[in-house]
């Protein structure tokens, strides 16, 4: 277990590339930035699974979006949020 | 060519695979089963476990929660140990549960495929699975909720959970009013699939 890199409500970006291999970060979400819902554990990092065994695991973040930062014409209301989990190799820190 | 023996994967009331896919498929589950990695009863075992989980599972927990404070302050805490006291166990995936009050709705959904807690409540209903739930309930969850007949002011805030790695989410309906006599499986009866999902609100009305 390595010491997480971000702490719960840390302001983070999620990264805006695309590797050619499987990744579980949906297009919508990249380059958007959120904050750090809650720090969850350890897993394999799915970029990871076809070569190899997913590891060395990853540290995993739940982050908080506003909806109407994730959607120029959201319309739904003000407060309404996305949870979405991210790997910490996929954040960087927001101001 | 040697004589195979399909009885030990291939269930009597399947179809023959149809399609290379479904072939390789069950050219592999045989080599597994040949080279000892697990044995045919182990997956039959593991199939049945699978097609025998229902939502009864997961109202089962709602009901205890809403009965239990201090269970259900664990349940909302540490879901994925406290669940374990009901004999449910879905490590090594995490598991949270997420409450709905009266100014926060939650509802789930995997925009990537089709993460579920199949554990907890049973296979996935297609909707689930379908592009249209999954794209949609991201980008104008408030459409698609009311096209599920939950509609609500914007004092409520809608909040999606995009199970998009290693979490499982379960929602914990709220609790609906006059049923203070009710027993604890009285009330695991008013819990539907969909309120576990967050696409059914209001458990008082009839779903």
């Amino acid at each position: 277990m390595t010491t997480p890199r971000y702490a719960v409500g840390q302001r983070v970006r999620i990264t805006d590339r695309t590797p050619p291999v499987h990744h579980r970060v949906p297009t919508y979400a990249k380059g958007k930035t959120g904050i750090i819902e809650r720090v969850c554990g350890m897993h394999g990092q799915p970029e990871r699974f076809v070569p190899g065994d997913g590891k060395p695991f990853r540290r995993l973040y739940r982050v908080r979006i506003p909806q109407s930062e994730l959607w120029h014409a959201y319309e739904g209301a003000p407060g309404d949020k996305l949870d979405i989990e991210i790997f910490e190799h996929w954040l960087e820190p927001a101001k | 060519m040697t004589d195979h023996d399909h009885s030990r994967t291939f269930q009597p009331d399947h179809p023959e695979p149809k399609s290379d896919a479904a072939l390789i498929g069950l050219a592999l589950r045989e080599l597994l089963i040949e080279d000892g990695v697990y044995s045919a009863e182990e997956e039959q075992a593991m199939i049945a476990r699978m097609q025998g989980a229902s939502p009864e599972n997961g109202a089962q927990i709602v009901a205890h929660a809403w009965t239990d404070p201090a269970f259900k302050q664990r349940l909302l805490e540490n879901a994925a140990e406290t669940i374990k006291e009901l004999g449910f166990d879905l490590s090594p995936l995490e598991f949270t549960v997420m409450q709905n009050t009266d100014t926060v709705h939650n509802v789930i959904v995997c925009t990537l495929c089709s993460c579920y807690p199949r554990t907890l409540l049973g296979m996935s209903p297609a909707w689930y699975k379908s592009k249209n739930y999954r794209a949609r309930m991201v980008h104008e969850p408030r459409l698609v909720l009311a096209e599920f007949g939950v509609e609500m002011t914007d004092e409520v805030e809608v909040h999606v959970h995009d199970s998009t790695a290693e979490l499982r989410y379960m929602v914990l309906p709220q609790r609906p009013p006059g049923t203070d006599d009710l027993s604890e499986s009285e009330l695991a009866a008013l819990v539907t699939r969909d309120s576990l999902i967050g696409t059914h609100r209001d458990l008082g009305a009839q779903g």
